[in-house]
């Protein structure tokens, strides 16, 4: 049977790891798939797990009662879904929809939680590496809050 | 040369076609000379000085096909007094335009290599006789990639194009909105964000972007990081262009005038001036 380590391995967000670390987190990884319109996770729920996109396409939505769901952000293949798993208290912030039939990768979050305190150094490898997923965001965040295309 | 300039200052009538609703606030406006002459030809990204009689001037790109100049098009935006007055214009009104003016997209230098256009807002204006031209020599390019941002879903231009391009084997169009309501189920984010998601030949790529200054500087870095070359990069820059001959010094960047060295500008030329505060 084939592992998910060779995927694993060759992902930009893991590729250079060292190969315990790599095995640890293999571990704490299964195969999930969704179907088009098919919720991953919503606002306010335990964050349980985290996602590498491996085929698809994920709408994050924040839902406003006046205006439905807005969506804030698409992700797609090699992206990396959800850090609420990282940040006490674990609840995520968003709505995460699939808006095409998608395939993924699930990290199971209190395991990799648990493995993290006991091993710092994959604990450092993970923050460092989430930590660039985030100032990505952050700064595309930053640019679609400027309203570039807007008569100003 | 003074009856050149004399030339360049006197607008010509155009009568208007038609006018073609693209957004709430944007129109293609298509115009035919007055005089039965046979066309306008110009390069791709060169621009014209429309004049709204009793109005005012406005410069526009021309948004049209370089092989069919007969008609010629500009696709404008509501923002300032002329641009208003301009789209209140209706079919058989008549108004004036000098030109073409400015330097041109490298498109006979691209031959051979990946071609990326980078197009934010209301500047898939000026990249629209870009593509034009790549399509009808399609098989003289690599790649041929689209990549466009809007503010919404609502915003974005020429759409049943897009949708005709995206619908193409042998071009590949991404589009991203910056905010989307549930029913759209395109991408949502920045335009740089795309650049990831595509494959090309960084060292035989070359990259056309145009767009606020903000998202062309972004969208530099991350080519940057694929490793583009400078040289390989050009720019469309906005500025305030009056005469559209260097005579008056309304849009001068830095020791350039856009009306006239510009406005597409090859990055490697411009590094240094682009997102300095002074200019």
């Amino acid at each position: 049977m084939q592992t998910l380590e060779p995927y694993l391995a060759e992902h930009p967000f893991l590729k250079g790891l060292d190969p315990r670390h790599l095995n640890i987190i293999v571990g704490c990884a299964s195969n999930v798939s969704f179907d088009a319109e098919q919720y991953i996770l919503h606002e306010g729920e335990e964050a349980t797990n985290f996602y590498i996109i491996h085929q698809g396409k994920v709408a994050l939505e924040i839902f406003t009662s006046d205006r439905g769901p807005i969506t804030i952000q698409t992700i797609g293949e090699g992206d990396v879904l959800g850090w609420s798993w990282l940040i006490p208290p674990y609840h995520w912030h968003y709505d995460a929809r699939a808006i095409e039939p998608t395939n993924a990768i699930a990290l199971d979050a209190k395991c990799l939680r648990d493995k993290c305190e006991e091993d710092h150094d994959l604990g450092y490898e993970l923050l460092k590496r989430f930590a660039h997923v985030i100032t990505q965001r952050l700064e595309a965040t930053r640019l679609q809050l400027l309203d570039v295309y807007g008569i100003h | 040369m003074d009856s050149i300039i004399t030339d360049s200052m006197i607008p010509k009538p155009f009568r208007i076609h038609r006018m073609l609703k693209e957004t709430h606030d944007t129109y293609t406006i298509e115009l035919e000379s007055t005089n039965g002459a046979d066309g306008f030809p110009f390069s791709s990204g060169q621009f014209n000085m429309v004049y709204v009689f009793g109005v005012g001037e406005v410069p526009i790109s021309i948004s049209g096909d370089p092989k069919t100049p007969k008609i010629l098009k500009h696709t404008a935006r509501s923002v300032g007094t002329v641009t208003k007055a301009l789209l209140k214009l209706k079919s058989g009104d008549v108004l004036g335009v000098r030109g073409p003016f400015g330097s041109r997209w490298p498109v006979e230098e691209s031959v051979g290599n990946d071609v990326i256009l980078v197009a934010g807002g209301i500047g898939l204006a000026p990249l629209r006789p870009v593509l034009y031209s790549f399509i009808s020599h399609r098989d003289k390019y690599g790649k041929i990639i689209l990549l466009y941002g809007a503010r919404t879903p609502e915003d974005l231009l020429y759409k049943k194009e897009l949708e005709q391009w995206r619908g193409r084997f042998d071009l590949e169009v991404k589009v991203i909105v910056d905010s989307a309501t549930g029913d759209w189920r395109g991408n949502v984010g920045v335009v740089t964000t795309l650049i990831p998601r595509i494959q090309f030949d960084p060292l035989h790529t070359v990259v056309m972007i145009c767009g606020p200054e903000v998202m062309m500087r972004y969208t530099l870095k991350e080519l940057q990081s694929r490793g583009v070359k400078n040289e390989n990069i050009f720019v469309s820059m906005e500025r305030n262009m009056k005469c559209g001959i260097c005579l008056c010094g309304h849009c001068q960047f830095g020791p350039k005038f856009v009306c006239k060295d510009g406005p597409v500008f090859c990055y490697e030329h411009i590094k240094e001036l682009l997102g300095k505060r002074e200019i």
